[in-house]
């Protein structure tokens, strides 16, 4: 009984796929692999749609794997086996990894390839460098970028007399004190994983390598020297500022993250992407008031460009000519103006192109909320040309570098290590991983 | 009396097993081998070629003073959620097997934990203990700072290890209530004849003679808190605080799938199984002897 409704059931399931399949027959089919989740995955799923939508040629299977890290791992096994999607979003930490894999066609020799004119200087040069090789020559999309910023709680700030936002870290102290003072438990919320906006950004905008070699990008001999820098300084403030009270651990293992603190208003001051920026507009409770600034800096300290976050998309090796003519289209499609602009809408991630991002400024997109401020994610990512040491990190296995220095942060705050040594520890163990990384691919060019 | 059947044709036992064969081959020699392969060479995470390098990745575990943190810390993980579950388990066991009021239910409800998934009951527990908002957390309320496994490693590793050993109380609570109830009722009657208190039967009659059970459970409980506490770590604490839950497996893990360090998780999965393996041995070896099976 059970069995012959099954039976029914698969044949009409059979017979409805093969009256559908006419209607795709036509198009080339090609996967695309990404690892946002939540509200932004679903927006990845939108942007297939309207691309599938918008022809008939081509038809992108969009499959989400829900964090970056299970997309990189995912996506290398796959490669292994020979099942990977044509385009794969990659973070940040990946980059390296795969630029020496060898498994991937370079983005300008797909579009030309396919006859895609591409106006490669149109890239904001911070964010193009960071997925170039040291040439230049941009391997990658830049798809989802963003930058780190500070979001402050102004009814806060109001509440202690301060005017206008803090801009440097020393106004930061002053007002996270002031706060303590008028009776707010949390002045800044502090996740001590943020490793990419506590230390990578902070190294970037005060000009400070994180490691020679200018930052890698020059060899794979590269050896961190973050135990050397203002870095240092700056961890020790952070602690002064833990024990005194100023600066509260939020993460997941507290039970809140930092993120979700601020938008409660139970901490008044937290780091986070400026592609948080609609979430915090849509999850702010209600009645408060808050607004976003470029990250602080030391005073005295010249500003520098601040570091592209987010990732990029790869086109890997191994597919046919016609999967590879639907990637071009997809990225195509995709740099539209009008794309862009609703991308950037929908997500709070930053425009990647000069021209899409005047055509949302000529628009008035950025004058009034929710998406004013969104702009100064741009001016912090261009507010200078690139430096040897703001262009972005370019380290083996930066993964397990990030987890070290987590760590370290954690040690130092948590359990009273000493700050310098704790960094030379972390440093020689960053170390003993750039020359694993580099023997296992002995051999290869950086280019 | 020992009975045996022979196959006529030489072919058939062979066609008979091979389908377990292929299995084990498939899901356990080959990927054992790969690991081994690559435990003796540096792959590049993409695939794109290796260079063979000896013991050097061994040496570097060996060398690597985190790493023997990690071993101990294993060991002392599995002992201590050993020792927790399976004490539990027998004390339910025991008092079920009494057949006081209820046991019926009780005989079911204690074994629902095992039927649930380690990252669910991760989460629930991760909501129970979280220092903020959790039902440990009003603890915090009294005495602000006294239980933090997001910033302290001893309590984050007591978390997790109050965790494995209550999901493993059910599985552990079948086998012994099983023992318990195989033992002749005669045996007890005669017991209780001469004199014996409930006391006295458990520890002269019940306990020897479920010690096969007892030592089965003792292998299988070493065996899963070294290999099975990965996922339960994961969801709980990713071993964290500053890799104070850091145990062997999770190492492994994150060496390889997220420091993308293949090879480096190839030599200690390899280190892992042998240690697993001698544990075993020893186990059979000499605690074994003592065992006297009915």
């Amino acid at each position: 009984m059970t069995f012959t409704r099954l039976l029914a059931a698969a044949l009409a399931a059979s017979v409805s796929a093969l009256t559908a399949s006419p209607a795709f027959a036509a198009s080339t089919k090609f996967e695309f692999w990404y690892g946002l989740s939540g509200d932004l995955g679903e927006r990845v799923q939108e942007m297939c749609k309207r691309f599938n939508d918008s022809q008939n040629e081509y038809e992108i299977v969009c499959v989400g794997h829900d964090t970056y890290e299970a997309t990189l791992q995912n996506t290398i096994a796959a490669f292994r086996a020979n099942k990977q999607p044509a385009i794969a979003q990659i973070y940040d930490g990946g980059t390296l990894d795969l630029m020496l894999s060898g498994a991937y066609v370079p983005a300008r020799e797909l579009m030309e390839k396919n006859g895609h004119q591409i106006d490669w200087s149109n890239y904001f040069s911070g964010i193009a460098s960071y997925y170039s090789t040291s040439q230049g020559e941009l391997l990658s999309f830049p798809f989802n970028s963003s930058t780190a910023m500070i979001y402050y709680n102004t009814d806060a700030l109001k509440k202690v007399g301060f005017e206008g936002l803090p801009e440097t870290w020393e106004e930061v102290e002053q007002v996270a004190r002031a706060m303590k003072g008028a009776g707010y438990d949390c002045p800044i919320a502090f996740d001590p994983t943020g490793v990419w906006q506590w230390f990578e950004q902070f190294s970037a905008i005060h000009n400070q390598p994180i490691a020679t070699k200018g930052n890698g990008y020059e060899g794979l001999d590269a050896e961190v020297v973050f135990n050397k820098t203002k870095f240092v300084d700056q961890l020790t403030w952070l602690k002064k500022l833990h024990d005194e009270g100023l600066l509260v651990h939020k993460s997941k293992a507290t039970g809140e993250t930092s993120n979700a603190a601020f938008v409660n208003a139970k901490c008044q001051i937290v780091s986070s992407s400026i592609a948080d920026h609609g979430t915090f507009a849509k999850q702010a409770v209600e009645g408060m008031n808050w607004e976003v600034a470029m990250l602080p800096i030391w005073a005295g300290t010249e500003r520098k460009n601040s570091l592209v976050g987010g990732a990029s998309l790869w086109t890997l090796k191994g597919k046919s000519d016609e999967e590879y003519k639907g990637a071009a289209a997809f990225y195509n499609f995709i740099a539209q103006p009008d794309q862009v602009e609703w991308w950037s809408t929908v997500t709070g991630y930053i425009p990647v192109t000069n021209t899409g991002f005047q055509a949302m400024k000529a628009k008035g997109f950025y004058d009034k909320a929710p998406y004013k401020g969104r702009e100064l994610a741009i001016e912090s990512l261009t507010y200078t040309p690139p430096t040897e040491y703001t262009r972005g990190i370019r380290l083996g296995n930066f993964t397990a570098i990030r987890k070290e220095m987590g760590d370290t942060i954690q040690q130092v705050l948590f359990q009273n290590v000493p700050v310098q040594e704790a960094l030379d520890g972390a440093a020689e163990r960053s170390n003993a991983v750039l020359r694993r990384f580099e023997k296992t691919y002995q051999g290869a060019q950086l280019n | 009396m020992e009975r045996r059947a022979y196959y006529r044709n030489r072919l058939l036992p062979w066609l008979l097993i091979a389908p377990q064969l292929i299995l084990i081959f498939v899901f356990f020699y080959w990927p054992a081998s790969q690991a081994l392969y690559w435990a003796f060479t540096l792959e590049q995470a993409w695939g794109g070629g290796n260079v063979w390098v000896g013991f050097d990745n061994f040496r570097q575990v060996f060398g690597d003073a985190r790493y023997w943190n990690t071993v101990m810390r294993s060991g002392l993980y599995a002992l201590a959620a050993t020792g927790i579950s399976m004490t539990l388990a027998l004390v339910l066991a025991l008092f079920v097997d009494r057949s006081l009021r209820g046991t019926k239910i009780f005989q079911d409800v204690y074994i629902w934990p095992y039927a649930i998934a380690a990252p669910a009951a991760g989460v629930a527990f991760r909501f129970i203990f979280s220092p903020e908002a959790g039902l440990v957390g009003t603890l915090n309320g009294m005495w602000p700072g006294i239980w933090n496994p997001a910033t302290n490693g001893a309590h984050a590793l007591l978390m997790v290890i109050v965790c494995h050993a209550w999901l493993g109380i059910g599985y552990n609570f079948i086998f012994f209530l099983a023992a318990l109830q195989m033992i002749p009722r005669s045996m007890f009657e005669a017991g209780a004849m001469d004199g014996a208190g409930p006391a006295r039967r458990m520890i002269d009659l019940q306990l020897p003679l479920i010690a096969p059970t007892t030592f089965f459970l003792l292998i299988m409980n070493i065996i899963s808190s070294f290999t099975d506490s990965f996922g339960l770590i994961d969801v709980m604490t990713e071993g964290g605080p500053v890799g104070s839950t850091e145990v062997m497996v999770y190492k492994i893990y994150f060496d390889g799938f997220r420091g993308l360090d293949y090879s480096g998780a190839a030599a200690q999965s390899i280190v892992l199984m042998l240690l697993v393996m001698a544990l075993t041995f020893v186990q059979f070896k000499w605690i074994e002897r003592r065992i006297h099976y009915a």
